[in-house]
C-alpha cells in the first residue's frame, strides 16, 4: 500500500504539489489524470523517493521512505519498478543488457536464466528477437516497450507508468493497456499510472484520481468519475477547450 | 546598490554551495571505492578511452611543446654561448611544468567535457534517474570507474608528455643547435633528480581529481534538455582549466618551501 500524507513540493517559486493526500491500495491499478506539467511526474518521482518532498510523508508498507537511509530505500526500490516518459533507457547498453539490468546487477541467477527471462519480458511487450540491439537503432515507440520490458523483468511488486500510453499507435496502446491489466489481474501487481489519455484510464482504472493545482481534486472509480458532478473534471474528461480549468477559476 | 550587495551575497552563496556539492561528490565516491563489488569491466573501457585514446594528442602537444621550448631557450643563450643548456632548461621545465599542466588541460579539453557531456545527458533523459530506481548507486556506477581511471591514466599520460618533450628538445638540441647527442642526454640525466618527477606526478595526481571531480558533478547538475548539457560541458572546461592553474601555483609554491 502507498499513503501519501500532506506532500508539499516547490521548485524555487514554482509550487508543483501542495498538501496532496492520496492513498493507493495493494493490488489495485491507480490511475492519476492531469493536464500536461501539472506535477504528474513529478507526484510519481516522490513515489519511489527520486525526489524528496519540502514537507510531508511517502508511506510504502509502513516505512516512511523519506525518512530512511540510502541502503534501506534501495532495498524498498528493489520490489519497485517505473517506466519513465521517455523510456529513459541506458545508450550505452544494449537492449539484453538494458532489461536484464536488475538480474544482473542484484541477483546471482544464472545468465542463461536471465536470457530467458528476458525474452520472455520482451515478447510481452510485442518484441522478439532484438537482444542484441542498442536503443538509438530502435523507434520511440519500440522504446517505451524495452522500458516496459525492464521494468516488468524483476516481477516488481509496484509499478509506476509514467505515461505509458503517450507516442504510441492506438493498437500498440491498446496492447499496453491490456498488458497493465494483466499484470494487474496474473501477478497482483499494485500499479499507479499517470496518463491524460483517458480511453486509457477508463479502460485500466481501478480508481482514477484528478490531479489540479498541485492537489488530488477527485478520487473515484472509473464509473464515478464519468457522472461526476466537479466542473473541473467534467471539463478534462469531456476534453473541452472551455470551462473553469482554462477560465482560470 | 543595495542590489550590487544582493547579488554579491547571491553568488557568493552559490560559490559555497557549488564547493560544497563537489567536494560532497568527492568524499561519495572515495567512500564507494572501496564498497564491492567491483565493476572491473567497466574501468577497463574507461581506462582506454581516458589514457589509451588520448596517446596521440598528447604525444603532438609534448613533442612540439618541447621544441617550442628548446628554439626559444636557444635564441636567449646563443647570446651568452651557452647553448649546452638548452638541455636541462628543457628537461626541467617540461618535466616539473608542462608536461604535467598540459596534459591536465589537453585531458580536460578531451575527457573531462565527454564526461560532463555523458553524464549530463543521461541526467537529462532521466537515465540516472533509471539508475537510482534499479538500486545501482550512480556515483559508485558512473563517477568511481572514471575516478579511477583518471587518477591511473594522468600520472601514466605525464610520464609519457615528459619522454615526449624531452625528445622534442633533443631533435632541436642535436640536430638544429648541433650539440652532441651524448652530451645532451647526460647532461639531461644529471639535471633531473627524483624530486622534480615525483613534484610533477604528485600534481598530476591532483589534477586528476579536479578533472573527475569537476567534469562528473557538472553532468549530474545539468538540466534543460541539448542545450542545457552544452552550457555544462563549457562550465565543466572551464572550472577544470582555472582550478588547474589554481592548484598548479599552490603546488608549486607548497612544494618551492617543502623541497627547497
Ligand atoms: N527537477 C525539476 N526542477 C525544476 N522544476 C521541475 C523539475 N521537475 C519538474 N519541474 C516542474 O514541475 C512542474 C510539473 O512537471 P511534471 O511533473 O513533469 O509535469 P507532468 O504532469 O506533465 O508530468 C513543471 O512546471 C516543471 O517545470
Ligand atoms: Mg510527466
Amino acid at each position: 500500500m502507498i499513503e501519501i500524507i500532506n506532500l508539499s513540493k516547490s521548485f524555487g517559486d514554482n509550487k508543483v504539489l501542495d498538501n496532496l493526500n492520496l492513498n493507493v491500495n495493494s493490488g489495485e491499478v491507480m490511475v492519476i489524470i492531469g493536464r500536461s506539467g501539472c506535477g504528474k511526474s513529478v507526484l510519481l518521482k516522490h513515489m519511489i523517493g527520486l525526489l524528496t518532498p519540502d514537507f510531508g510523508q511517502v508511506i510504502i508498507d509502513d516505512t516512511d521512505i523519506t525518512k530512511i537511509e540510502a541502503k534501506e530505500l534501495d532495498a524498498i526500490r528493489l520490489s519497485f519498478s517505473m517506466l519513465f516518459q521517455g523510456a529513459a533507457l541506458f545508450d550505452s547498453m544494449t537492449v539484453y543488457e538494458n532489461v536484464g539490468f536488475a538480474l544482473l546487477e542484484h541477483t546471482d541467477i544464472k545468465e542463461v536464466l536471465i536470457k530467458e527471462k528476458v525474452a520472455k519480458s520482451l515478447k510481452m511487450v510485442g518484441l522478439e528477437g532484438i537482444e542484441n540491439l542498442m536503443p538509438s537503432e530502435l523507434s520511440g515507440g519500440m522504446k517505451k516497450r524495452v522500458g516496459l520490458a525492464r521494468a516488468i523483468c524483476d516481477d516488481p511488486k509496484i509499478i509506476l507508468y509514467d505515461e505509458p500510453t503517450t507516442g504510441l499507435d492506438p493498437i500498440m496502446a491498446d496492447a499496453i493497456n491490456d498488458m497493465i491489466i494483466d499484470l494487474n489481474h496474473k501477478l497482483k501487481m499494485t500499479s499507479v499510472v499517470v496518463t491524460h489519455d483517458m480511453t486509457s484510464a477508463y479502460k485500466v482504472a481501478t480508481r482514477i484520481a484528478m490531479l489540479y493545482n498541485g492537489s488530488i481534486i477527485e478520487v473515484g472509480t472509473p464509473d464515478e468519475i464519468r457522472n461526476t458532478k466537479d466542473p473541473l473534471v467534467k471539463q478534462f474528461i469531456t476534453g473541452a477547450a472551455k470551462g473553469p480549468i482554462t477560465e482560470g477559476k | 546598490m543595495k542590489n550590487l550587495i544582493k547579488r554579491l551575497g547571491e553568488s557568493s552563496l552559490n560559490f559555497f554551495i557549488y564547493i560544497g556539492g563537489a567536494f560532497h561528490l568527492f568524499v561519495g565516491t572515495l567512500a564507494q571505492i572501496f564498497i564491492p563489488p567491483f565493476r572491473r569491466k567497466e574501468l577497463f573501457v574507461q581506462m582506454f578511452k581516458i589514457g589509451v585514446m588520448s596517446l596521440p594528442i598528447v604525444f603532438l602537444v609534448s613533442l612540439f611543446t618541447g621544441m617550442v621550448l628548446a628554439l626559444q631557450s636557444a635564441y636567449q643563450l646563443t647570446k651568452m654561448n651557452a647553448q649546452i643548456y638548452v638541455s636541462s632548461l628543457v628537461a626541467l621545465s617540461v618535466v616539473r611544468e608542462l608536461g604535467p599542466v598540459l596534459t591536465a588541460l589537453v585531458i580536460a579539453g578531451r575527457v573531462g567535457a565527454s564526461i560532463t557531456a555523458e553524464l549530463g545527458t543521461m541526467k537529462v533523459t532521466e537515465q540516472i534517474d533509471a539508475l537510482e530506481t534499479l538500486a545501482a548507486n550512480p556515483v559508485k556506477y558512473l563517477v568511481v570507474p572514471r575516478f579511477i581511471a583518471l587518477c591511473v591514466m594522468l600520472p601514466l599520460l605525464t610520464i609519457y608528455a615528459d619522454f615526449i618533450g624531452i625528445i622534442g628538445g633533443y631533435i632541436i638540441g642535436v640536430y638544429k643547435l648541433l650539440i652532441g647527442s651524448t652530451v645532451y642526454l647526460q647532461l639531461t640525466y644529471d639535471s633531473l633528480v627524483f624530486k622534480d618527477i615525483f613534484t610533477g606526478l604528485l600534481k598530476s595526481f591532483v589534477f586528476a581529481i579536479i578533472i573527475c571531480i569537476v567534469s562528473c558533478y557538472e553532468g549530474f547538475r545539468a538540466e534543460g534538455g541539448a542545450e542545457g548539457v552544452g552550457k555544462a560541458t563549457t562550465f565543466s572546461v572551464v572550472t577544470s582549466f582555472i582550478l588547474i592553474i589554481a592548484a598548479d601555483c599552490l603546488f608549486t609554491a607548497l612544494f618551492y618551501f617543502v623541497f627547497p
